[in-house]
Order: structure tokens, then sequence, then C-alpha cells
């Protein structure tokens, strides 16, 4: 039996999102924390800021002092949208978009503190990481959901 | 592995003097590669390259399997600016993506 999927296309080609209100309160809560972090030079956020030049240091600062700004904006601009309607229960496709980056950049920060690799799917209930790891693994679910229901049919 | 399209070749490489750095280098092209990593899902990467670049979904897929199989994978080319702006795109979306000369 498949589960009833939680978003979804509509015939008038907007979206419905069903959430429990706990769930809400996670996307609700979690972009306001990243947004903060934003402005730090935290080191759980490197991957949002990958380097685009590996093996040139001299045109890779360039690139970072021309972009960099822009890039921070964009990251910002998906995670207030996502707080801003985290209670909607329908969403133009704009939106969603915005929330599948937002999720994204959430699951990259998180996925860096905890260090994951493509082998880890668990940890035991007493491991320190756990409640962490399953703040990762919800959003997983959820943005997979969201890409999913993008690739509809409009 | 057969997933790059053929005209990644097509850029005059070898009109200009090849001695010549200074003038050959705004002809070279770039190329644009996305790295494998732990964290970005599978069926997102998919539709970034679909949604980014135009790819249609078999295009797309193929794309993100050599990525997750071979660690990386050439996903556009073209100018400085282009490659460049493809750069930024993806990493907006999360990407792990950087551009070089194309060897």
């Amino acid at each position: 039996m498949t589960p009833r999927k939680r978003v979804r296309r509509t015939r008038r080609g907007d979206f419905e999102v069903r959430l429990s209100e706990g769930e809400r309160e996670l996307l609700r809560s979690l972009p306001v924390q990243l947004r903060d972090l934003l402005d730090t030079d935290d080191p759980s956020l490197v991957r949002l800021f990958p380097p685009a030049y590996l093996d040139d240091p001299e045109r890779d600062a360039e690139y970072q002092r021309l972009m960099r700004e822009d890039l921070l904006a964009r990251h910002a601009d998906a995670l207030g949208r996502l707080e801003a309607t985290a209670d909607a229960t329908r969403l133009a496709e704009d939106e969603l978009l915005a929330w599948m980056r937002a999720l994204n950049s959430l699951r990259l920060v998180l996925g860096t503190r905890l260090d994951v690799s493509e082998d880890l799917h668990t940890l035991p209930d007493d491991d320190p990481r756990a409640p962490t790891f399953a703040v990762y693994s919800y959003l997983g679910w959820l943005e997979e959901q969201v890409v999913d229901a993008l690739g509809e049919p409009g | 592995m057969g997933c790059i399209e053929p005209t990644m070749q097509l850029a005059p490489t070898e009109v200009l003097d090849p001695t010549d750095d200074a003038v050959a280098e705004p002809d070279r092209p770039w190329v644009v590669i996305v790295w494998n990593d732990p964290i970005n899902l599978m069926s997102y990467v998919a539709w970034v390259f679909q949604k980014l670049f135009g790819y249609n979904r078999d295009k797309a897929h193929r794309l993100m399997l050599q990525v997750h199989h071979d660690g990386r994978a050439v996903v556009s080319n073209g100018s400085r600016e282009k490659a460049e702006l493809d750069v930024f795109r993806l990493h907006e979306h999360g990407l792990w993506a950087t551009m070089q000369h194309d060897e």
C-alpha cells in the first residue's frame, strides 16, 4: 500500500500541502535558525558556498568576491519564503520551488554537522546525534515529496 | 560513459596560435563539473539538471547516475561567463559544482 502523497499538484496548477502542526512548527523554526547562522562563518555552512575554481585560488577569490553576496541573498530568500508559507495548505509553484531550495539548504547544513555518509541510514536512539539525524531524515523525506510533486505533469 | 553530447567538442580551440596563451584563452571552452556528495538526493540532482539545463528526464537521470557512480560528471560547457553563471545556479541549488578549462 502506498501512503497518500503529502504534496501534490492540483488540477488548478498549484500545489496542495498536507502536513501536521508539528511538521509546520519545524518548518517555521528551522529557517530562522539558519538565516541567523548565514551571517556567521560557521563551518557547517561550507556546502552552501562551495568554491567555483578548485585549482585556481586567485580566480576563485575573485569569483567569491563578486558572487558570494548574491548567493547568500538567494539562500536567505528561499529560507524566508519557507518560513513565511510554513502554514500554507496551498502553494504556488514558485513558492514550492523556494521550499525545495530551503529544505535542501537545511539538509546540507545538518548533513555537514552530522558528517553523513551514503551508508548512514539510522543511528541508535542513545546516540547524541539521533535528534538531529531525525530532523535531517524528515527533511529528506519531505524534499523527495516536493521533487516528486514538481515533476508531476501540470 | 556516453553521457556527454558531442557538441562540447565544437569550440574552436585550434584556430589560434597555441603558443600564445594570453590570446588563446578566451576561446578555450570551459566545462562545468558536478561532484558526488552524500547529502543531495538523487531525485533532486536529476530534477535540477532538467530544470537548469533543459535536459530531458532520461539525459538528466543518466548524468545524475554518472555523478553518483564516477564521482563527477560534466554537466555543461561554454564560455567562461556562461560557465560561471551555470556554476552560480548550481550553487544556488546546493550542488557541489566547479568549473575548469576543457582538457
